[in-house]
């Protein structure tokens, strides 16, 4: 018996060996063999362009966008012969695969700069692509990342707006259009009238404000843009300040406050609302508002979700009450910029720039990558049917000011996140002057604090 | 009877000395999947902890400059006592509460087994999922009072005790049930012959006989309480975060966490967070011998 166990242990022991052993291998050479299989076949078949020696590594960012994109992969690799090898990171961890993927042998070619201080971190492991082929492609470079040399360093591949979600059908029930939206006081009016039905029409006008982590976000990152682009565009920044002043915290204040009090969800319950209950509420008809982005379009109007009709929906910019926000757009902005890495071999630097020029250039390709991500900025690419897009890019047609993303200056940003979220949840259960207080220390404060631990 | 191999045939020169000579040849693959997994990483944990790098290929000597980051830190120090209070809690909670169920569930009872299952049940699930759906368990019972779980350090720190004890205490329970079956029959029975009352019966008779399960036990609740990371980071991820006297600190964060979140500050900072668990390492080292060694000291022979 006590031969036995220990002949079981043993076995189990080398199996385990070679499971380790089995796992090790398959990670490093993965990247190599296995587009090379799907490749082989393909290339001799369709010898046409001459095979590059290169191959490339895309670590993608977008969750949503990994199918599309492995398809695209294995198209190119089926017309070029170049092994494309995709991988997405899952969502939220970013930063921690990057990481882990850069310090291997077989490092990724393509990969994600999302703003200045990724920038920071990434400098030197990024290719310089000011005179790229693909860089040429570009109809605006607004969203591109340069270094403090001016070189661009990152591409900005798509972007992407946010606002308030508005179902027209339920404003219309109530008896407005959107037409009578123009500015704080005209949606306050609106919406405090919806809110005051709210029984009688059978829906609330907006969605839960759920300040769970699946939530927070879309007020302590998004709403919070409002405040700080407009002191930003007062104080011409155009680089990360060491301080901020709040100067238009109380607009902040009035809009927080209108979402709170004008929704179904009591305002102290708040931090355990999520982001797939505001959606639903939004999906479902029970509340005519919704701040959330260009990228809930696919969600709410796609038949396996919500199904809702695209006519019936609508993007009005964010209004808090600042002079001449009348003629606002929407916030646009992206975290969505290629960096091709400058360490890679330069087989592999070419064939990566190969493959993002054919990815917005290739007429089938491009289509994809508007129907994917939305807004493209390449000459090449079709428009997009994105309601939301299509919306914003009115706005910007009738002349009004595009609202930039401010926030891609914060410092440490989860953690002055986490700390605004803090102080907004204890305002929101307790609306007091001294808990807005602390709203406005978490804001001033936290960046002073958060630019130290990160420049200091 | 004497006919069954009682194994004295490996004593033989002719079989032992090829053993001997071979041994290190079996011996090796253990040792490189040893050396692989634990001495490298380890060592060049130690060293990138003395860097400043990015990937851990590019890494510069910076000598004690990431040290001396971690003794000004006030978010590190806050997560270090939060630990150390969590700790001395759940040691305490855990062991004292796990034992008094085994002890009940060692006397004879209908059902017994059927408790021990669903006690070691929440055993099972993963931190990450328990620190969820207690999180949204605290809330809802939270929000009957209008308030909710991350609004003070207190709530969350107790909710991460609560939940901690919940999934620990069955496993602890599995330990302590092998222990008190241990105890000699015929100990408990001179026991009662000679008179002994129940308490007299439990304190001097059965504890000491199971004090290697207690041994085992503190040495896996205090080493679990000062690792302790998904619960932490799926109940309250630190919240809530403050700032007070000119620096943020994380309330509820303990030192695993705190660890994580330095590392993802930015590149300067990932050597600082090397640091700091190597710090957390010797922690963890010191404390754990100490407990095994006072522990240990403890057990009796039977």
């Amino acid at each position: 018996m006590k031969k036995l166990i220990a002949l079981l242990l043993a076995m189990v022991m080398v199996i385990g060996l070679v499971a380790c052993g089995g796992s090790t291998t398959k990670e490093t050479q993965a990247p190599a063999a296995a587009p090379a299989e799907t490749a082989a076949p393909a290339g001799t078949e369709a010898p046409a362009e001459a095979a590059a020696a290169g191959s490339v590594y895309y670590l993608n960012f977008k969750p949503e966008f990994d199918g599309a994109l492995q398809e695209l992969a294995a198209t190119y690799t089926a017309k070029t012969g170049v092994p494309v090898k995709v991988v997405t990171a899952a969502s939220g961890d970013y930063s921690t695969t990057l990481n882990a993927q850069m310090g291997k042998d077989g490092a990724p070619t393509i990969y994600n700069i999302g703003n200045m201080s990724g920038l920071k971190d990434w400098d030197d492991y990024a290719l310089d692509l000011t005179d790229s082929a693909v860089a040429a492609e570009l109809n605006t470079t607004d969203f591109n990342l340069y270094n403090e040399a001016g070189e661009l360093k990152a591409i900005g591949y798509c972007y992407e707006s946010f606002g308030i979600i508005v179902n027209t059908e339920l404003l219309a029930t109530a008896g407005y259009t959107l037409d009578d939206i123009t500015d704080f006081a005209s949606l306050k009016a609106v919406v405090e009238d919806i809110h005051s039905r709210a029984a009688e029409l059978g829906f609330d006008a907006f969605t839960s404000a759920g300040l769970d982590g699946s939530s927070s976000w879309r007020f302590s990152g998004h709403l919070a843009n409002m405040p700080l682009f407009y002191e930003f565009r007062d104080d011409g920044v155009t680089e990360q300040p060491a301080t901020v002043t709040g100067a238009y915290l109380d607009n902040f204040r009035a809009i927080w406050d209108l979402y709170i009090n004008n929704s179904a969800t009591p305002a102290s319950s708040l931090t355990a609302a999520t982001g797939d209950q505001a959606e639903a509420e939004f999906g479902e008809g029970k509340a005519v508002f919704y701040q959330n982005g260009t990228w809930e379009y696919a969600n709410l109007t796609g038949a396996d979700k919500f199904g809702l009709d695209p006519a019936n929906i609508a993007m009005i910019p964010i209004y808090c009450g600042v002079e001449g926000e009348e003629n606002a757009a929407l916030c646009s902005g992206t975290e969505n910029c290629w960096a091709v890495n400058s360490k890679a071999s330069a087989e592999d630097i070419q064939a990566s720039l190969d493959f993002l020029y054919w990815l917005v250039t290739d007429a089938e390709a491009s289509a994809v990558l508007v129907e994917q991500l939305g807004a493209v900025p390449f000459k090449s690419c079709p428009e997009s049917s994105n309601k939301f897009i299509v919306d914003g890019n009115k706005l910007l047609s009738e002349g009004k000011y595009a609202v930039t993303w401010a926030f891609n200056y914060t410092p440490n940003v989860d953690s002055f996140r986490a700390t605004l979220v803090t102080a907004m949840a204890a305002y929101s259960a307790d609306p007091t002057d001294a808990n807005w207080e602390q709203v406005v220390s978490a804001f001033v404060d936290g960046w002073a604090i958060e630019y130290q631990t990160v420049n200091g | 009877m004497s006919k069954k191999n009682d194994g004295s045939g490996l004593n033989s020169q002719l079989i032992r000395r090829p053993i001997q000579r071979w041994a290190p040849l079996f011996l090796l693959p253990v040792f490189a999947a040893f050396c692989i997994g634990f001495v490298w990483p380890f060592i060049q944990g130690i060293y990138l902890s003395f860097c400043n790098f990015n990937v851990p290929s590019d890494a510069t000597w910076v000598g004690l400059k990431n040290y001396s980051k971690i003794w000004t830190d006030v978010g590190f120090w806050n997560a270090f006592k939060n630990t150390a209070g969590f700790a001395v809690v759940t040691i305490v909670l855990i062991n004292v509460i796990s034992f008094a169920i085994a002890y009940a569930l060692t006397q004879k009872m209908r059902g017994a087994n059927l408790f021990r299952t669903v006690f070691f049940m929440p055993n099972l699930i993963g931190g990450v999922v328990l620190g969820y759906i207690w999180s949204m368990i605290f809330d809802g019972i939270l929000r009957g009072y209008a308030t909710y779980l991350t609004a003070n350090a207190t709530y969350g720190f107790w909710g991460l005790v609560i939940l901690v004890c919940w999934q620990q205490i069955g496993y602890m329970m599995i330990i302590y049930i092998a222990g008190l079956q241990a105890v000699p029959e015929d100990m408990l029975e001179a026991a009662r012959i000679d008179g002994a009352t129940n308490s007299q019966t439990l304190f001097r008779v059965i504890i000491p006989n199971v004090m290697p399960s207690i041994t085992t036990c503190t040495f896996l609740t205090l080493t679990n309480g000062f690792k302790l990371f998904d619960q932490n980071l799926a109940l309250t991820g630190g919240l809530p975060s403050i700032i007070e006297n000119g620096a943020k600190i994380n309330k509820t964060e303990l030192l695993a966490l705190n660890i994580y979140s330095t590392y993802n500050i930015n590149k300067d900072w990932h050597g600082v967070a090397q640091a700091k668990a190597v710090i957390f390492f010797l922690l963890v080292a010191v404390l754990a011998i100490a407990q095994q060694a006072a522990t240990r000291s403890k057990e009796v022979q039977q």
